[in-house]
């Protein structure tokens, strides 16, 4: 019971209760029942939450992650536009160059020049132009570099030019050996000859554009080429010009995101663009990390809920079933008690008819062996023949004296059958004592106990139920003579309390005295430590029950191995008319 | 001073009636309700009856007696003792004694009887 102290404390008292071999079945299996109640409970609850738990986790998750690629997508795309447009930009202002101009224009170095010139201000980022004959030979150039007559018919740009009318070059460094790169058209002149005008780009208007995206810590944005090389520099892969350590995304149209690893085991998150007529993709590569974090937070306060909530609602589950099957425990309980008490009271009544029966039997051949004894008696006396014989007068008076015994003892018994009926009276303590201790003469004779009444000349009549009292002290005097030995001692105190409207009455007993674990217990029905040598345990609870009855208090004290005293404080009037009471 | 003693134990009256006689008591008895009435009509101060017999009881007994002889005294004796009978024996009768009663208690109670009827 007291192994483990800290949960005992909250252990209803019904989880502990045996259904032992009583006369009388409690209704149910309380520690079943509160299982059964808490388990319904909790499924009825629990599972609803904790499945609406487990839904709603899994859609933030699935919201979270499709917002971040949402979001990634939708800065790969409008990125991917600004890029398109700068390029399409520069190709449709060459276009119009090659459209517009005159071929003998193009060639005159100071017209070239001019048009450098104004390629720079009005579109910006050229940093030369020159024209090429479908020899592969460059007529006119202008730039920072004296490029005028260089061939370049076997270069592959040119090629490719002269083939598709229009290039776009990947990134290279090239004779300047800094990073640019190509736009070339391909024009006509009315001779019909062909004729490509090649603008070079700096790159650095690409890198800002990039860079101006201003991308969080865990994000990079980079351009590569259809070989993986970096047209860009990325924060995260290598700079300009080196191959990059992931595989080239596979074509798409639309921009698009996948998830993968990079190699160096990062989770990322790549959203990528082709753009359009030219040889770049442009990548935009989020660390789920990140993403990571937003959903940690988020999952952690979604989590702390749905464990408090749990955790409330299952102790308010506890709680509540065992309230109620505490409430359901003491009414039963007080059934028990009730039933107990009835089968107690009737077995009384039954005794007490039975005792009167017998006594009235008795009393019958009584009188009649009084009648004959003493019509002896009589006749020796008035015929004063055996007079002066003691030996014959003696026997006689034996006999006579006897019958008298036996006379207050059925008298004694009849009237205890009688009290049984009897209701609210004045009863003189000692006599009532008295009468009770002289059921228990005999065997405290036999065992040599001591019967001791200390009742003070100031105790007043209490106004009571005779016969509820009386079966307290023999309640509790019966008790007493079975705690102690041979040679012990019974003390029946009575003294006016130091309420003048009570009494306080103390059965005391040199016996073995009460286990301090039992203390708390022997007042509950069938508490007993005799149930071998056949007690009930109901003696002590019906006592108890008696004395709240007659609206008093019982305390007990025991020291094991010392004896035990039953306190009992009585009203002097049970009905509280104490003036009343006090007088009789 | 004339008593009737009536009771079933026939050894019980019988024997009461001898000793009352020792003592100057004149004194007759019966064992069932009929004997008794037949005997009242003889005359008798006092009746003494047990309150349980067989047939007709000592109080319903008492009731009859009165029909036959006015002006009787009536002392009942038992060897029961419920409360109901001690009431109504009490307010019955003279007085209820319960058995087994000493002769000295008895003669006692009869001669204050006597003395409440004035005789």
């Amino acid at each position: 019971m007291v192994k483990d102290g800290f949960f005992s404390r909250f252990r209803p008292r019904f989880w502990d209760y045996k259904l032992g071999a009583q006369p009388y079945q409690p209704l149910f299996n309380y520690a079943r029942i509160w299982i059964l109640s808490v388990a319904l409970l909790s499924a009825v609850c629990l599972v609803p939450l904790s499945v609406l738990f487990v839904v709603d986790f899994q859609l933030s998750q699935q919201a979270i992650e499709s917002e971040v690629t949402l979001r990634t997508v939708r800065l790969a795309s409008n990125t991917r536009r600004t890029l398109t447009y700068f390029i399409d930009e520069r190709q449709a202002a060459l276009r119009f160059i090659v459209e517009e101009s005159k071929f003998e224009a193009l060639v005159d170095p100071v017209h070239i020049k001019e048009m450098l010139r104004n390629l720079k201000v009005g579109f910006g980022g050229f940093v030369d132009v020159g024209v090429l004959l479908p020899s592969g030979q460059q007529v006119a150039y202008s730039g920072p570099f004296d490029l005028r007559g260089r061939d370049y018919g076997d270069k592959d740009w040119f090629k490719k030019t002269m083939q598709n009318g229009v290039y776009i070059s990947d990134v290279f460094l090239g004779y300047r050996n800094s990073p640019h790169m190509i736009i070339a058209v391909k024009g006509r002149r009315p001779d019909n000859k062909s004729f490509i005008l090649r603008g070079t780009l700096d790159i650095k208007r690409l890198i800002d554009i990039i860079t101006g995206m201003e991308l969080s810590e865990n994000c990079d944005a980079f351009v590569i080429n259809r070989q993986g090389v970096l047209q860009t520099p990325s924060r995260f892969y290598g700079d300009i010009l080196e191959r990059i350590d992931m595989p080239v995304p596979e074509y798409s149209e639309h921009t698009r995101a996948f998830e993968t690893t990079d190699s160096k085991g990062n989770k990322i998150l790549v959203g990528y663009a082709y753009i359009a007529d030219s040889p770049y993709i442009l990548e935009i590569v989020r660390m789920q990390d990140e993403v990571m974090n937003i959903w940690d937070s988020l999952r952690a306060d979604l989590i702390w809920f749905f464990l408090g909530s749990f955790l409330v609602i299952f102790l308010v589950i506890c709680g509540i079933s065992t309230y109620m099957v505490n409430k359901v425990f003491y009414a039963d309980q007080t059934r028990l008690r009730t039933l107990h008490r009835m089968e107690h009271t009737n077995r009384l009544a039954s005794i007490g008819r039975l005792a009167a029966g017998v006594a009235h039997e008795i009393n019958n051949p009584l009188a009649v062996i009084n009648e004959k004894a003493g019509l002896i008696k009589d006749i020796f006396l008035f015929r004063h023949e055996y007079k002066e014989d003691s030996r014959v007068m003696e026997p006689i008076d034996v006999i006579i004296s006897s019958v008298e015994r036996c006379g207050a003892i059925t008298k004694q018994l009849l009237g205890f059958a009688r009290h049984l009926e009897v209701e609210v009276q004045h009863v003189h303590l000692g006599e009532l004592v008295k009468e009770v201790l002289n059921f228990l003469k005999k065997e405290s004779e036999y065992r040599n106990i001591e019967q001791v009444v200390d009742i003070t000349e100031d105790v007043p009549c209490i106004y009571t139920d005779r016969g509820k009292l009386q079966q307290v002290f023999i309640n509790l005097i019966n008790n007493a003579y079975q705690a102690v030995d041979r040679e012990g001692r019974i003390v029946v105190r009575a003294r006016p309390d130091e309420d003048p409207d009570w009494v306080d009455i103390r059965v005391e007993d040199t016996g073995c005295g009460i286990a301090p674990e039992d203390i708390k217990k022997i007042f509950e029905p069938f508490f007993s430590t005799k149930k071998k040598s056949g007690g009930t345990g109901l003696g002590l609870s019906i006592t108890y029950g008696l004395v709240k009855k007659l609206g008093g208090m019982v305390y007990v004290h025991s020291e094991p191995g010392q004896g035990t005293v039953f306190n009992i404080k009585l009203p002097i009037d049970m009905e509280g008319d104490v003036n009343e009471g006090s007088s009789g | 001073m004339k008593v009737l003693l009536v009771d079933d134990e026939k050894e019980l009256v019988t024997t009461l009636a001898e000793r009352l006689g020792l003592r100057g008591i004149e004194s007759d008895w019966a064992v069932t309700a009929e004997q008794a009435l037949e005997k009242a009509e003889k005359g008798f101060d006092i009746a003494v009856l047990d309150v349980k017999m067989p047939g007709v009881g000592g109080l319903e007994l008492k009731k009859k007696m009165e029909g036959v002889v006015a002006d009787m005294r009536f002392i009942f004796m038992t060897g029961h003792g419920s409360q109901e009978d001690f009431e109504r024996g009490s307010a019955e009768g003279e007085f209820y004694l319960v058995k087994p009663v000493s002769i000295e208690l008895l003669v006692k109670k009869l001669k204050e009887a006597a003395a409440s009827v004035g005789k």
